[in-house]
């Protein structure tokens, strides 16, 4: 059951169409709908290791579909805290609450001032508007 | 109008005054004007079928062929019996003519044979996993190498002199790709030596490569070869006959990652080495680094059980330069044959075909070895092929025994320096104790023969006493 | 024009193959039942244990299927009813060749002398498969323009790899390290698969406005790091780059290979080579232009042909040709020793059987057939896309360039999927119920919603016609209720796939029984 289009307010976006929850120094991210919407049914998830350092801008894992692969960006630096067993075990997770319960990995951030750097949903919806 | 076209003058004009041009040329107009071939290419002129097939029936009466003679050939490619319905089935036109299977709806047949396949080679080698096929045997090598290399990040390759001389090689053409170090193991009487093993495995090494049975026949000790592997975190890799998996103990039960191989002697013809089949099976944690196609079960909209392609991400045609492998096209009519082949054979047939194997074989070994001036290589277990040293100069013997109608078997020199004088004999249901029986007498007859023109050569090397020291 | 029939636009009468649940040779296995009876053993018979030591022994026979030959005939006839094949109808698949296999190809690859010869026989007593070896070898030769060739390689990725390897084995005969491999970013997914196993990185460059190489990119990206380019021409758009010359110059201008992926050699044999193009090295797809069955997804074969310089660094063994003396003919044996060679790529002297039928296929069509050949295949596709230009087509499936095609042309999907809210899978799915095989689709990657068509030759004009007669009923369908094309197929032996749980829980095999 795919979810329906929406960005919701209070996330940071990246341009890769990432998204990050912040919370102090803490944050949480996935891929927007957009992103799972032009990937199609999400089929695997193959999560970093927990411990692992990841920087912001390069990619920390890949998401697949039936015929297509797609890298995720870091929005931000950190070290993962954390990964999302529910969707390794059940990617349509990604697919059915993208911002919800099929959010990627948890991370402790490096440089929380990076998120300055992110858009805000009204960013966000003009770079798709494009 | 040529061979297998349908196109009339008055099509072709028509079709022109469709496209709005006068000429042919005109279509080919983008080829700029040097490179455009004038006048025909260099070739004879088109045949009509009745002389294309005398030409090429020309050609193959050109060839002694394992009809035309008792073959004990092997190194690989063993003249089993093919059973009629293998070529029956596999000449239908919807399995013969099809694509790779990229419209599920309408490749049922061709998905499902696919997971019959898949289903054997994981019964057959006792492991969870196994792919569609790849090309054939010493490919399907490299390729596990390659899957090695990656899982791992290591960047070395054990493998033992009993694998497969074409394999070997196959392998360091690769490798040369992979930037991967090969490094060999000898054999010790005839089997890959464990403590040898042990010596060159270490904590770079991505796989150990060995091979059941042997190139020389010998069945190898697979269980202390993997644990060898293991205690080095290296990938254990063997490339099995898959028709000793019906009597010996299958890799997947001796700590084996990956079990491949040549697939021909599954209800392939010999057809001069090609086109087979290889297969691939593996334990569950590398199924998303397989090379090549696999089918898997699913339902379609209405509930009906059906059978797609699964697992596309890994392949090139998506994933392109960071696929698991290159290969594209596999050889789903030859597993076809390997499928229906096994079923014919059966549970029970394949059991009875290595007890059969094994007995004819221990007949041939007694046969041979009787005669004054055969020895064999190594007094190890063998199933159906097997090495001896023979006391004159192999290539004349081997031609007297053609010139009996047989072809006695392969030489190893070549290959195998060390066993300049080795002869390496292969047996199947095919070869009936008489066809033996004629072996071992053409044998020590070129023996004899030999004996007389080369008393010179015999007097020198005394291999009898050789072996014997 | 005749409007086609309309097939069903529902499936609430399903067909006899709808009704029938497909069940694996395993589930028909009853025990006791057998199909093969093996020979007597006439030799003393004892024990396995006896001659074996008993670790090494097999403690419980793998489960293979118990069943009567009558059933496995029956099994496997009634799969193969569940396929499509060139015999059921066209076959447009874009890239692939889908053209007639010939019988007589078929017969005489199963002669004894062929079919029953031993890969490890004497070549002394192989001389006919070594002669037409050399035959094959040498018209490729012709037909490609270039001097030498190995018959080795399994398949087009195999040959690519080949190819690859012989580059590498040239710099590095050079002294030259070099690192890159351009490949442009309409090419085969297993140029860059293959660069990657060579041990190479890929470098993409883009595609211009009118499909062909990006000349400007490519001059950005050409350095000294090249090793190679790895071309196909006419290229996967079905445009012939008419830049070729200007390409060659560029890369071999820093001492580059151009490498010719031959996947489309149909559209100019007789016409153009890829040596005269200026290529070092090239692979050739028997299964495409040279006739070989398809199998359903192999066997192929996959030839190398290069220039004089690549030569010496072939895979071995060479076929080679021995003169006769005064009254005897010429010999042909196999050669292992060349100290240059990059060795071999796979066992023995490689798929002969394919051999033997595309040397066959040659042979009927000769230098004239050939030419023949590629003609009527570029006619025939240049007419199925002057039909599809033209109505519903023409206004819903545009050509992605806008250019006289070669063999095969690549048409978009977006503006059905913007006007008609229907995908080029769609229309795909629904011509199955036509009973055509649909073209390539999503293929190239640059191209929205491609729908890539590969005719062929062998189509008639009229089933060219009855194909754009299908595409234009489906479309018309699409006008009246996109609905139809997206629940479609309706007629087919099972309709879509759940292709997402397959990969989420993938089950690979038939489970045992107990």
């Amino acid at each position: 059951m795919a979810a329906e289009e929406t960005y919701p307010e209070g996330l940071k976006y990246h341009p890769e169409h990432d998204w990050a929850r912040i919370d102090g120094d803490e944050a949480t991210f996935g891929i927007t709908w957009h992103a799972q919407d032009a990937l199609g049914e999400v089929v695997f998830y193959e999560p970093p290791e927990v411990g692992a350092t990841i920087a912001k801008d390069s990619t920390y894992t890949e998401v697949e579909s039936v015929k297509a692969v797609s890298e995720v960006y870091a929005p931000l630096s950190g070290e993962v805290l954390e990964v999302n067993q529910k969707v390794v075990d059940g990617p349509e997770l990604i697919n059915e609450d993208p911002y919800g319960d099929g959010w990627l990995a948890r991370v402790k951030l490096l440089d929380p001032a990076e998120a300055d750097e992110l858009l805000d949903v009204n960013a966000y919806r003009e770079l798709l508007a494009d | 109008m040529s061979r297998y076209t349908s196109a009339t003058d008055a099509d072709r004009s028509a079709m022109l005054g469709a496209i709005g041009v006068d000429s042919i040329d005109e279509l080919f107009a983008a080829i700029p004007p040097d490179l455009r071939l004038e006048g025909p290419i260099d070739l004879p002129d088109g045949l009509s079928e009745t002389e294309c097939f005398d030409h090429l029936a020309a050609l193959a009466a050109r060839n002694s062929h394992a009809d035309a003679e008792a073959c004990f050939l092997g190194a690989g490619m063993y003249d089993h019996y093919v059973p009629a319905l293998v070529d029956a089935i596999t000449q239908r036109s919807e399995f013969l003519t099809p694509y790779t299977p990229y419209q599920a709806e309408v490749s049922q047949g061709g998905l499902q044979v696919m997971f019959e396949f898949q289903t054997a080679i994981s019964e057959l080698t006792a492991l969870p996993v196994a792919n569609a096929s790849l090309y054939e045997g010493p490919s399907s090598v490299a390729s596990a190498a390659y899957l090695a290399l990656g899982a791992t990040k290591r960047s070395k390759l054990v493998v033992s002199r009993g694998l497969h001389p074409h394999s070997r090689e196959t392998l360091r053409t690769y490798a040369r790709g992979f930037g991967a170090e090969v490094v060999e193991v000898g054999l010790d009487d005839g089997a890959t030596g464990a403590a040898e093993l042990a010596g060159a495995v270490d904590d770079e090494t991505a796989a150990v490569i060995v091979q059941n049975p042997n190139f020389l026949g010998v069945i190898e000790d697979l269980a202390e070869l993997a644990a060898v592997a293991e205690s080095a975190g290296a990938m254990a890799v063997a490339a099995v006959d898959p028709i000793s998996l019906g009597v010996l103990r299958p890799p997947g039960e001796c700590g084996i990652e990956i079990a491949l191989g040549e697939g021909q002697p599954l209800g392939n013809r010999l057809d001069f080495g090609g086109p087979s089949f290889g297969f691939f099976a593996a334990t569950e944690q590398h199924l998303r680094r397989m090379p090549g196609r696999i089918a898997g079960e699913t339902t379609d909209v209405d509930g009906r059980r059906g059978f797609v392609m699964a697992l596309q991400t890994r392949e090139q045609h998506i994933r392109r330069e960071k696929a698991t492998h290159n290969i594209c096209t596999s050889q789903a009519l030859n597993a076809l044959a390997g499928v229906i082949y096994l079923s014919w054979l059966g549970k029970r047939g394949l059991v009875e075909l290595g007890e059969l194997l094994a007995n004819r074989t221990a007949y041939a070994v007694e046969r041979l070895t009787a005669i004054e001036g055969v020895e064999l290589l190594h007094e190890a277990p063998v199933l159906r092929e097997f090495a001896v040293r023979v006391d004159a100069p192999v290539q004349g013997v081997l031609d007297r025994c053609a010139g009996d109608g047989i072809a006695a078997g392969y030489p190893l020199g070549r290959e195998y320096p060390e066993y300049e004088d080795g002869l390496l004999v292969a047996i199947t249901e095919r070869r009936s104790k008489d066809d033996i029986d004629r072996l071992a007498d053409s044998l020590a007859r070129a023996l004899r023969a030999a004996d007389g023109e080369l008393a010179a050569h015999s007097a020198r090397k005394s291999p009898k006493a050789e072996v014997s020291a | 024009m005749t409007a086609p029939v309309a097939p069903p636009t529902n499936a609430d009468t399903p067909s006899g193959q709808q009704r029938e649940r497909a069940a694996t040779v395993y589930e028909k296995s009853v025990e006791g039942r057998r199909a093969a009876t093996l020979p007597l053993c006439d030799v003393p018979a004892r024990p396995l244990a006896e001659l074996i030591p008993e670790r090494l022994l097999r403690a419980q026979p793998a489960e293979l299927p118990e069943i009567s030959e009558p059933e496995i005939v029956r099994h496997y006839t009634r799969l193969s009813r569940r396929n499509f094949d060139l015999e059921t109808g066209p076959y447009p698949l874009g890239s692939c060749t889908m053209k007639h296999n010939p019988r007589l190809n078929e017969r005489v690859a199963a002669l004894p002398g062929h079919a029953r010869l031993h890969p490890a026989q004497d070549p002394a007593r192989a001389q006919g498969a070594l002669e037409l070896m050399w035959n094959l070898e040498r018209s490729l030769a012709e037909i490609t323009g270039l001097s030498q060739i190995s018959l080795q390689p399994s398949a087009g990725s195999h040959g690519e790899l080949a190819g690859l390897l012989l580059t590498r084995a040239y710099h590095t005969d050079l002294g030259h390290q070099r690192t890159k491999v351009i490949i442009p970013d309409t090419s085969h997914g297993t140029n860059p698969a293959s660069v990657t196993m060579a041990g190479y990185e890929v470098v993409k460059v883009a595609t211009d406005e009118r499909g062909g190489v990006d000349l400007d990119d490519l001059r950005s990206s050409v350095d000294e790091q090249v090793a190679c380019l790895m071309l196909t021409n006419p290229n996967t758009l079905g445009v012939f780059d008419e830049n070729i010359a200007e390409i060659a110059a560029l890369v071999h201008g820093v001492g580059g290979i151009l490498y010719y992926d031959g996947a489309n050699l149909n559209a100019v044999m007789g016409r153009s080579r890829p040596g005269d193009m200026g290529f070092d090295i090239c692979h050739l797809n028997l299964h495409k232009s040279f006739s070989q069955p398809h199998g359903g997804g192999g066997p192929g074969s996959g030839p190398i042909a290069v220039s004089d310089q690549i030569a010496p660094y072939l895979p071995v063994p060479r076929i080679v040709r021995r003169e006769g003396s005064n009254d005897s003919g010429a010999s042909f044996g196999l050669d292992h020793d060349e100290p240059r060679s990059i060795g071999r790529l796979r066992g023995f002297q490689g798929n002969f059987g394919v051999f033997v039928r595309s040397y066959a296929y040659i042979r009927s069509l000769g230098g004239d057939g050939l030419r023949d050949a590629s003609e009527t295949a570029v006619l025939n596709a240049n007419y199925l896309l002057s039909r599809l230009g033209q109505g519903r087509a023409g206004k819903y499936l545009p050509l992605a360039f806008d250019r006289v095609c070669m063999h095969e042309f690549v048409l978009s999907g977006a503006p059905a999927k913007l006007d008609l809210q229907v995908k080029t899978l769609d229309i795909a799915k629904r011509l199955l119920d036509y009973g055509f095989h649909p073209p390539t689709i999503y293929f190239p990657l640059l191209v929205d919603e491609a729908l890539m068509v590969e005719p062929t030759e062998t189509e008639t004009r009229e089933s060219l016609d009855e194909l754009a007669d299908a595409i234009d009923a489906i479309l018309a369908e699409a006008e009246r209720d996109p609905e139809i094309l997206r629940q479609a197929p309706y007629t087919t032996p099972v309709r879509r796939l759940d292709e997402a749980t397959a990969s989420r829980k993938p089950v690979l095999r038939q489970p045992r029984s107990e």
